[in-house]
C-alpha cells in the first residue's frame, strides 16, 4: 500500500522526479528509501520544489471577459494580482450569467414547439404568435449599446493609462503633462440610459401592438429575456457610477482601475448577450 | 500527539518580515481588511471566511432542528393520524402536505447545501490551500447574509394565510403554479419560491467565490494534484452549483409569472374546482426538466463534500495514504459531469419517450463506476491501516456505510422498468435519505468532530461522541431501511393517510417501529447539541494537531488566526497524504514540511 501514486508533481518546475532505477541520483542517507518504495521523489534541500500553485498564473492572457461579481477586497496587495483575480471571478461569473440565458433559451426553443389543446375546437393548435418587433427601434438600441461598448473600452484604456502613468507621476518634480481626460465613463453612463430607456419604449410600442406579457408565450419570452438583460445592464450601471463616485473621492487609481476593467468587460459580454438575444427574437419566431 | 503542535510551529517558512500588523515592508496590507474589532463587523458582518463558515454552519444547525421536528410531525401523523397535537392540534390532510414540503426544502436547501459547502468550505477551503481569505470576502458576506434571508422568507411562509405549500421541494407545476389549487399555494407558495430564487443568487456568489479561491489563491507548491480531496470536492461542488443554480433560478422567476401575471409556462389548459383557470398551453413537464436539471447535480452538492470529508479522515485514521489519490480526483470529477447527464431519471414516470428513458437509465448506470472507484478506493484505504477509532472516524466509516447502503438501490431505480412501480413509494424516499440525507450528515457529523479542535481550540467528548454515533447509526438505519421494504410492499409516498387501507394494514407494526426510531435519533440529536456547547467552552484545551494530520490547517494556531497564518505564508512540499512515510521520523509528513525525501 505504501506506494500507492500520492500525489502529482511532473509540472514542477524544480522537482527533480527520478524513478527508483536511478538510485545513484539519490542523495546519500536516502539510498534505502529508494528500496523501500517503488518511487523515489527527491528534492533538493530547500526551497526549489514548491512552484506557485497559481497555474498559469501570471500568464493569464488577458482573457476577453473581465470581473463583476466582486465588490470586495481580496487577500492580496498587488494591484495586478487582484486585477487577474477579479477578472478570473467574473469569467466564473459570466458562466453562471449564461446558464441563466442558456435555460430561457431552450424554454424559448421548448415552449414554441409545444402544441395546446384548443378548448373551442378540441383539436391541437399552436399558441405561439409571432410577435410584431418593432425592429428599427430596437436597432437603434443596438446602435446605442454597441456605441456604449466603445466608450468603455476608451475608459478602461484610459484608467488603465492613468495607473500605469500613477507611480511616476508621484515623483517629486517629474510631470507628465497634462492629459486631456475625456469622461469615457460618463458618455458609457449616459449611453446605457439612453439604451434602457430605448427597450422601455420598445415595450411600450409591443404594448401598442396589443404584445403584453401573457398575450402569447412568444410576448412572454420577448419580456422575459429582455427584462434579464436590461436588469444585468443595470447591475453594470451601477458599478460605472460607483466608480465615478470612487473617483470623486480620491480613492486610489489602482482600485478603480480594477472596477473599471473588469465592468467593462462585463458591459461587452452584455452587448453580445443583446446582439444574441435580438438574434434569437427576430430570426426564431 | 504532542509532535504535532511543534511541528506547526517549526515548519511555517516565512517568505518576508513582516510586522505583526501584517503589513510587508512595502506597506501593502498583506490580509486586504485588518482583524475588526467592533462586535457587529467581528461577528455579525464579518469579512473573515471563518466567522462566516460558522454562521453557515450554525444556520444549518438551527435549519436542522426545524427540518427534524417537521418530519417528526409527520411521522407521529403516520401512525396516530387523529392524535390531536399539544399546540398544533389535529394535523390536516393539507398540513401533512406542508410539513413534508418544508421539511424537504429546508432540510435540501439549508441543511444539505449549506453546511458542508458554506459552512465547512468556507471555514476550512481557504486555510487548506494556504491562502489568507476567500477571494472576494465582501461577497462572501452577501452571499451568507443572502442565504440568511431565504431562510428567513421560507420559514415566514408558515404564518401566511394558508400557511406553507404542499407541492413537494420540487415544487412541481401546475400545482405549485395555479393560488387556487390548494391553501398552501396560496401567499406561501409565492414565499417559497421568492426564497430559493433567493438562496440560488446566494449560492452563485458563494460558488463563484470558491471557484476562483481554488484557482487563484493557493499557497505556493500546493499544486491542484497536491490539494486535499475535500478541497477538490468543494471546488466540483462549486463547478456544480455555479451551472446548476442559474437554471432553477430561471425557472423559479417563470414559476413566479405563471403564479402571478398570468404567462402560461408551465400551466396547460386547466379546470380547477369547475373553473377555467385562463393558462393555456404550457408543460408541467418543462418545470421538471429545467427542476431536475438542477435537482440532480444539487444530490452531488449535497453529498461530494461529504465524500471529501470521509476521504481526508480515512486516510488521518488509518495512518495511510488515501488508495488512489488520482482516481479519488478524477472520480469526483466523473460523477460531477455525469450529474448533469441524468435528470430525466427522475422523469420516467412522465410519459418520456422510451428511447430517452433508456438513454437517462444507461448514463444513471455510469454513475456506478466512479461511486464503485470511490468506495472501493476508501475500504483500499482502511485495510491494512493501523486504524484509529475516534469519533470522526466512526462517522466517516458510518459515511461509507450509508452510501454503499442508499447507493445499492440507485441502480435499481435507474432502470424505468423498476423505476415505474417503485416511483411513488416509500422505497425511493428509504433510497434518497439513506444516501442524500443521512451519508451527507454524516459528512457532517465527521466533519464536525475532526474540525471542532481546529475551529473552537477544545476537544470535544470522546465517550458522548460514540454513544451518539452508536445511536445515530442504528437509529437512522432503523427508519431508513424498512422504507425500502415498504415501498415493495406498495405502500405510497407522501400520502398524509394510509392506516384505514386495508392492503397496508399489516405494515402499520412496521411503521410503528420507523415512528419510535425516530424519536430515539432525534433524541440522540441533543447529545450531540449538548456536547458541541459544553466542549466550546469546557472541553479540554486541544493542541494545534489533535489528530496527527498533514493538511495545511493544522500548521497553524487554534483557532486559526485573523488571517489564517499569522502573517506568514506557507509553502508546500507535499501532497496531502503522507502517512506512514518510510523513514520519516513520524508516521506523517506535514505538507509543509521541507523534508528532503517523500516517498512517491
Amino acid at each position: 500500500m505504501g506506494e500507492t501514486p500520492r500525489d502529482s508533481r511532473r509540472d514542477g518546475g524544480a522537482t527533480k522526479k527520478r524513478a527508483g532505477e536511478s538510485p545513484a541520483a539519490t542523495q546519500s542517507g536516502h539510498i534505502d528509501m529508494a528500496t523501500l518504495s517503488t518511487t523515489v521523489t527527491i528534492t533538493d534541500p530547500v526551497i526549489k520544489d514548491p512552484k506557485t500553485g497559481r497555474g498559469s498564473g501570471g500568464t493569464h492572457p488577458p482573457v476577453p471577459g473581465g470581473g463583476g461579481g466582486d465588490r470586495g477586497g481580496s487577500g492580496s496587495s498587488d494591484p495586478s494580482e487582484r486585477l487577474r483575480r477579479t477578472r478570473l471571478g467574473l469569467i466564473v461569473g459570466l458562466v453562471a450569467s449564461s446558464m441563466l440565458f442558456v435555460s430561457f433559451t431552450s424554454v424559448y426553443i421548448m415552449r414554441r414547439g409545444l402544441p395546446t389543446l384548443d378548448d373551442r375546437t378540441g383539436g391541437y393548435v399552436r399558441d405561439w404568435l409571432q410577435v410584431s418587433l418593432p425592429t428599427t427601434l430596437l436597432l437603434v438600441n443596438t446602435l446605442l449599446l454597441l456605441l456604449s461598448s466603445i466608450t468603455v473600452e476608451l475608459a478602461r484604456r484610459q484608467i488603465t493609462r492613468q495607473a500605469a502613468l500613477a507611480p511616476v507621476q508621484s515623483i517629486p518634480g517629474v510631470s507628465i503633462g497634462k492629459e486631456r481626460n475625456f469622461p469615457w465613463l460618463g458618455a458609457t453612463v449616459a449611453l446605457g440610459l439612453s439604451f434602457l430607456t430605448g427597450q422601455w419604449m420598445a415595450w411600450r410600442e409591443l404594448g401598442n401592438r396589443g404584445f403584453y406579457l401573457a398575450t402569447s408565450p412568444s410576448s412572454s419570452m420577448v419580456y422575459v429575456l429582455t427584462a434579464a438583460h436590461a436588469i444585468h445592464l443595470a447591475g453594470g450601471l451601477l458599478v460605472l457610477l460607483y466608480a465615478g463616485a470612487t473617483a470623486l473621492r480620491h480613492k486610489p487609481v489602482e482600485d478603480r482601475r480594477i472596477v473599471v476593467d473588469v465592468t467593462a468587460w462585463y458591459w461587452h459580454f452584455m452587448a453580445l448577450v443583446w446582439l444574441y438575444i435580438f438574434a434569437l427574437l427576430e430570426f426564431v419566431r | 500527539m504532542a509532535g504535532g503542535a511543534g511541528g506547526g510551529e517549526t515548519i511555517m517558512v516565512a517568505q518576508d518580515a513582516h510586522d505583526p500588523h501584517g503589513n510587508d515592508p512595502h506597506g501593502h496590507a498583506i490580509h486586504a481588511h485588518a482583524a475588526p474589532t467592533s462586535f457587529i463587523r467581528k461577528y455579525i458582518f464579518s469579512l473573515d471566511h471563518k466567522v462566516i463558515g460558522l454562521q453557515y454552519y450554525f444556520l444549518a444547525l438551527t435549519a436542522v432542528f426545524v427540518g427534524m421536528f417537521l418530519s417528526l410531525l409527520m411521522r407521529i401523523h403516520m401512525i396516530w393520524p387523529t392524535a390531536n397535537l399539544p399546540l398544533l392540534g389535529h394535523i390536516q390532510p393539507e398540513t401533512y402536505l406542508s410539513l413534508l414540503t418544508m421539511h424537504g426544502t429546508i432540510m435540501v436547501f439549508f441543511v444539505l447545501t449549506t453546511a458542508p459547502q458554506g459552512g465547512f468550505g468556507n471555514y476550512f477551503l481557504p486555510i487548506q490551500i494556504g491562502a489568507p481569505d476567500m477571494a472576494f470576502p465582501v461577497l462572501n458576506m452577501l452571499s451568507f447574509w443572502t442565504t440568511f434571508i431565504a431562510f428567513v422568507v421560507i420559514l415566514a411562509a408558515f404564518f401566511v394565510t394558508g400557511g406553507a405549500p404542499l407541492h413537494g421541494w420540487t415544487g412541481y407545476a401546475p400545482l405549485s403554479a395555479l393560488p387556487s389549487a390548494g391553501p398552501g399555494e396560496q401567499l406561501g407558495a409565492d414565499l417559497w419560491i421568492a426564497s430559493i430564487a433567493i438562496f440560488c443568487v446566494a449560492s452563485l456568489m458563494g460558488a463563484l467565490n470558491f471557484i476562483t479561491t481554488t484557482l487563484d489563491l493557493r499557497a505556493k507548491g500546493m499544486t491542484m494534484m497536491r490539494m486535499p480531496l475535500t478541497v477538490w470536492a468543494w471546488f466540483i461542488t462549486a463547478i456544480l452549483g455555479l451551472l446548476a443554480f442559474g437554471v432553477l433560478l430561471s425557472a423559479g422567476i417563470l414559476l413566479l409569472l405563471d403564479r402571478n401575471l398570468g404567462t402560461s409556462f408551465y400551466v396547460p389548459l386547466v379546470v380547477v374546482n369547475g373553473q377555467i383557470m385562463g393558462h393555456k398551453g404550457g408543460s408541467p413537464l418543462l418545470w421538471q426538466h429545467l427542476f431536475w436539471f438542477f435537482g440532480h447535480p444539487e444530490v452531488y452538492i449535497a453529498i461530494l463534500p461529504g465524500m471529501g470529508v470521509a476521504s481526508q479522515l480515512l486516510s488521518t485514521f488509518s495512518r495511510k495514504p488515501i488508495f488512489g489519490y488520482k482516481a479519488m480526483v478524477y472520480a469526483i470529477m466523473g460523477i460531477g459531469f455525469l450529474g448533469f447527464m441524468v435528470w430525466g431519471h427522475h422523469m420516467f414516470m412522465s410519459g418520456m419517450s422510451p428511447y430517452s428513458a433508456f438513454a437517462f437509465s444507461i448514463m444513471t448506470m455510469a454513475i456506478g463506476v466512479p461511486s464503485a472507484i470511490k468506495t472501493f478506493n476508501w475500504l483500499g484505504t482502511i485495510r491494512g491501516g493501523r486504524v484509529r477509532f475516534q469519533t470522526p472516524m466512526l462517522y466517516a466509516i458510518g459515511f461509507v456505510s450509508l452510501f454503499v447502503s442508499g447507493g445499492l438501490s440507485g441502480p435499481f431505480l435507474a432502470q424505468p422498468v423498476l423505476d415505474i412501480p417503485l416511483h411513488d413509494t416509500a422505497f425511493v424516499v428509504g433510497h434518497f435519505h439513506l444516501i442524500m440525507g443521512v451519508a451527507a450528515i454524516f459528512g457532517m457529523f465527521a466533519a464536525t468532530y475532526y474540525w471542532f479542535p481546529k475551529m473552537f481550540g477544545r476537544m470535544m467528548n470522546e465517550r458522548w461522541g460514540r454513544i451518539h454515533f452508536f445511536l445515530t447509526l442504528a437509529g437512522t438505519y432503523a427508519i431508513f431501511m424498512p422504507m425500502h421494504y415498504l415501498g415493495m410492499a406498495g405502500q405510497p409516498r407522501r400520502y398524509s393517510q394510509f392506516t384505514e387501507l386495508a392492503y397496508l394494514q399489516h405494515l402499520i407494526p412496521l411503521n410503528t417501529f420507523m415512528t419510535y426510531a425516530a424519536f430515539v435519533t432525534i433524541g440522540a440529536q441533543l447529545i450531540f447539541v449538548i456536547n458541541l456547547f459544553w466542549s466550546m467552552f469546557k472541553g479540554p484545551k486541544a493542541n494545534d494537531n489533535p489528530w496527527e494530520a498533514t493538511t495545511l490547517e493544522w500548521t497553524t494556531a487554534t483557532p486559526p488566526p485573523h488571517d489564517n497564518f499569522g502573517g506568514k505564508t506557507p509553502v508546500v512540499y507535499h501532497g496531502p497524504y503522507e502517512y506512514s512515510v518510510p523513514g520519516a521520523p513520524k508516521d506523517y509528513v506535514m505538507q509543509t514540511d521541507p523534508a528532503t525525501v517523500s516517498s512517491h
